[in-house]
């Protein structure tokens, strides 16, 4: 079909008001992605000129202990964190979302944390999980439970890390809270005529209803939580201490390019993390086929 | 239809005028002239808090002559904004900078060498203090002069010691002597914790992968080329480390630790609350202690080392630098800043106002009179043994310390999880192949580097 005049003009004005974006796009994501790529082929630090050097940035990293430590760190997390963060969240919001006295004060409540920036917030963090003389454990020990050294001892440092991020909750309950308000009264109507007990309602009323919200919910907390960067870099330091048990992915790749300045081999375990959110996201999506209902929200 | 062109047409305005701005945005160089004429430096500086407020000693620079003005910027994660700035050709004129890194930097072509300059204005390694010139100096080139220079000692809190009936010039002159003396400071209070302690080896912990350094290894071989932490000395030094962990009660140790970490500049700060006796610290703490902990009644003296020292005590020094960037638009209007810092009087007052030693051999006797910090003969002593020792001149020292640190803190967390020998050779193990790699890269580059650094500017 041969375009008019009109089309072509139509054509070059939608090109002219996308060019923004599409030339934003191209230099600051396209070129630097692709030119990651190539610089993870390379021995290269900024300054210096960039030496190819084939795949060895990628067998260099399979030999390297720190970096199976670290992913198995970031894993390790994401396994406590996602599932802790997502039961917590829905919880809180089945909770706000079920008739109370001052609903409105208890959602803002519950948001307001997570509007605190993350370095305030694991400053904050910090002193709550002393061991001494935190909050946290100021609680505990009255009630007689173990008051660990949250931020010392390297096995208690992903809970405490995994305690600090439930605090930016907020978000996620939000999200909740707006999918479960569309669920339709009837459905719950039905089911009390029927003689279901309110557990029986969450079950297969409420959480089938809200499985898509859960399902975006997960993945870009998969996505969020396998780059977790500023918050243990700001409560454990640059080397994940103690012992680099909170040495994380995103951290080890931090150190390597800026304070070690390996740009390339930096860049290698990006393109990893990259492929690895990427699998990840996938498999997400595969099982969503099975398990998310988009007859509701 | 003419509404679409006239939108067409003003987007196309918008992109050249954004691009316009976007490439005189990134070009520097319309504003390093003032209107009086002067030349305007970028001077990029690390420090923030009192530091920062010592640095301001510029404004007596900028009224000394009526050719240059500094423009003073206060920079934080300075080293990575410096690498960036000269990678991306547009550095500063002159940056402060920590002497540690200096080795990655200049193998990375990314500072300018100073000899020449040094020898047309008659400035001469000689006039430093030579442990401190040292950490200037590397691959036979100067690359920086110190501005402010720190050397570590023991602080110790002179009530606690006495009521404990301690005499610090013979209870601290050994190590076996100050591990009794620890042991001694260290007391339960009705809780059954621990509510004050001699001391900690890992508080506040800066230093810890240089705990080899007291027991005489310094980490690295003579000629760079290998890493020396598996050697006797090391795992000397890592047992000693280890023996705290045996010698007090584990739990009640690690909660009174972790109730003081990260709390450096407060009054929270272990020392400042009068609840730990001992700290090793430097030239600054001084400072802190009068901010955080004016009433704390303090004095130092030399760490015990754990080798015969031949009467030269031992400590780590470092010094603040100033360098002058690949690629920096002024470098001749930029030494002449530096060297008016290098003068004596200039030199003596930024020195006070950060609560340091001066690194110029010559020093004024009214300096060490007005000095702020009552031990600044003691760390200045320090500086000028034979045993002060620099972080090793290598390329990957970043990544040897850090590699270093984790293995010591295998060991604190981990009582009787591994040993020395077996942490120190997976150190070994793991760098001596990043430092072989990075002596090749180097070998690569060195001819090119080489002339050009011998190149007159």
């Amino acid at each position: 079909m041969k375009m008019t005049r009109t089309d072509r003009h139509q054509l070059a004005s939608a090109a002219l008001f996308l060019s923004p974006w599409i030339i934003g796009f191209t230099v600051f994501v396209a070129l630097p992605a692709i030119l990651s790529l190539y610089f993870s082929l390379c021995d290269y630090s900024v300054l210096t000129e960039p030496v190819f050097i084939g795949v060895g940035n990628y067998t260099d990293l399979t030999r390297d202990a720190l970096f199976w430590k670290s992913l198995w760190n970031t894993i390790l997390f994401a396994g406590l964190a996602l599932p802790i963060g997502t039961v917590v969240s829905i919880a809180l919001a089945l909770l706000l979302n079920s008739p109370m006295w001052g609903k409105g004060i208890m959602r803002t409540i519950v948001f307001l944390p997570s509007l605190v920036p993350l370095v305030a917030m694991g400053m904050l963090w910090q002193y709550l999980l002393n061991p001494e003389y935190g909050l946290i454990n100021g609680i505990l020990q009255p009630l007689g439970l173990a008051s660990p050294d949250w931020l010392g001892d390297p096995s208690w440092t992903k809970p405490g890390l995994v305690l600090t991020t439930l605090w930016g909750t907020g978000n996620a309950v939000i999200i909740y809270l707006a999918s479960l308000s569309e669920v339709p009264r009837t459905l719950y109507d039905a089911a009390r005529v029927d003689g279901a007990s309110w557990w029986q309602q969450i079950l297969n009323i409420s959480l089938p209803m809200i499985s898509p919200v859960i399902y975006f919910n997960m993945i870009i907390g998969i996505i969020t939580v396998l780059q977790i960067f500023a918050l243990p870099y700001v409560m454990m330091g640059a080397d994940g201490e103690p012992a680099r048990s909170t040495l994380f992915y995103a951290m080890y790749l931090f150190n390597q390019a800026f304070t070690y300045l390996r740009m390339g081999y930096a860049s290698a375990m990006a393109w990893i993390l990259f492929l690895l959110i990427a699998l990840l996201t996938w498999a997400g999506h595969r099982a969503s086929r099975r398990h998310v209902h988009y007859g509701g929200a | 239809m003419s509404a679409t062109r006239q939108i067409s047409k003003g987007l196309v305005f918008a992109a050249a005028a954004g691009l316009a701005v976007a490439v005189t945005g990134c070009s520097s160089g319309s504003s390093d002239i003032r209107e009086d004429g002067r030349i305007v430096i970028d001077y990029w500086e690390k420090w923030t808090n009192f530091e920062k407020e010592a640095m301001q000693r510029i404004d007596d620079y900028n009224a000394s002559q009526d050719k240059v003005w500094v423009n003073f910027v206060s920079q934080s994660s300075l080293e990575r904004k410096l690498l960036l700035a000269t990678s991306g050709g547009n550095p500063p004129d002159v940056s402060g900078f920590w002497s540690y890194a200096l080795p990655s930097f200049v193998d990375m072509g990314a500072l300018q060498p100073l000899d020449y300059y040094m020898e047309d204005a008659g400035v001469d390694g000689e006039d430093y203090v030579p442990s401190i010139y040292a950490l200037c100096h590397y691959r036979d080139h100067t690359w920086g002069l110190p501005t402010t220079p720190a050397s570590i000692a023991l602080h110790y809190n002179v009530d606690m010691l006495e009521e404990a009936g301690l005499d610090p010039a013979a209870d601290l002159a050994t190590l076996d002597r100050f591990d009794a003396a620890s042991q001694a400071l260290t007391r339960s209070g009705d809780d059954g914790k621990y509510d004050q302690m001699g001391f900690l080896p890992t508080d506040p912990g800066w230093w810890t992968p240089m705990w080899g350094m007291w027991f005489g290894d310094p980490l690295i071989s003579a000629d760079g080329q290998e890493l020396t932490c598996d050697s006797p000395e090391s795992i000397a030094a890592l047992e000693w480390f280890a023996s705290f962990t045996k010698d007090y009660d584990y739990e009640k140790m690690r909660l009174f630790e972790s109730a003081h970490r990260g709390q450096f500049a407060s009054s929270s700060n272990s020392f400042m609350s009068n609840r730990m006796a001992m700290k090793l610290q430097g030239v600054w703490m001084a400072s802190f202690i009068e901010t955080f902990g004016p009433d704390v009644k303090w004095a130092a003296a030399p760490f015990p080392a754990g080798f015969e020292t031949g009467g030269e005590p031992v400590t780590i020094v470092e010094t603040d630098l100033l360098v002058i960037p690949r690629g920096a638009e002024h470098p001749r209007e930029a030494w002449d800043f530096i060297q008016f810092v290098q003068q004596q009087r200039n030199m003596e007052r930024l020195c006070l106002d950060q609560f340091k030693f001066s690194p110029l051999r010559e020093v004024s006797e009214d300096f060490y009179a007005s000095h702020p910090n009552k031990e600044i003969e003691l760390f200045r002593e320090l500086a000028e043994s034979k045993n002060a020792f620099g972080a090793p001149q290598i390329a990957i020292w970043t990544e040897y310390r850090d590699e270093l640190g984790a293995a010591y803190q295998q060991l604190w967390t981990n009582p009787g999880g591994s040993d020395p020998e077996t942490l120190m050779r997976q150190v070994k193990e793991r760098l001596q192949p990043r430092l072989d790699q990075a002596n090749r890269a180097w070998e690569r580059v060195r001819e090119d580097r080489l002339a050009a650094w011998s190149a007159r500017p």
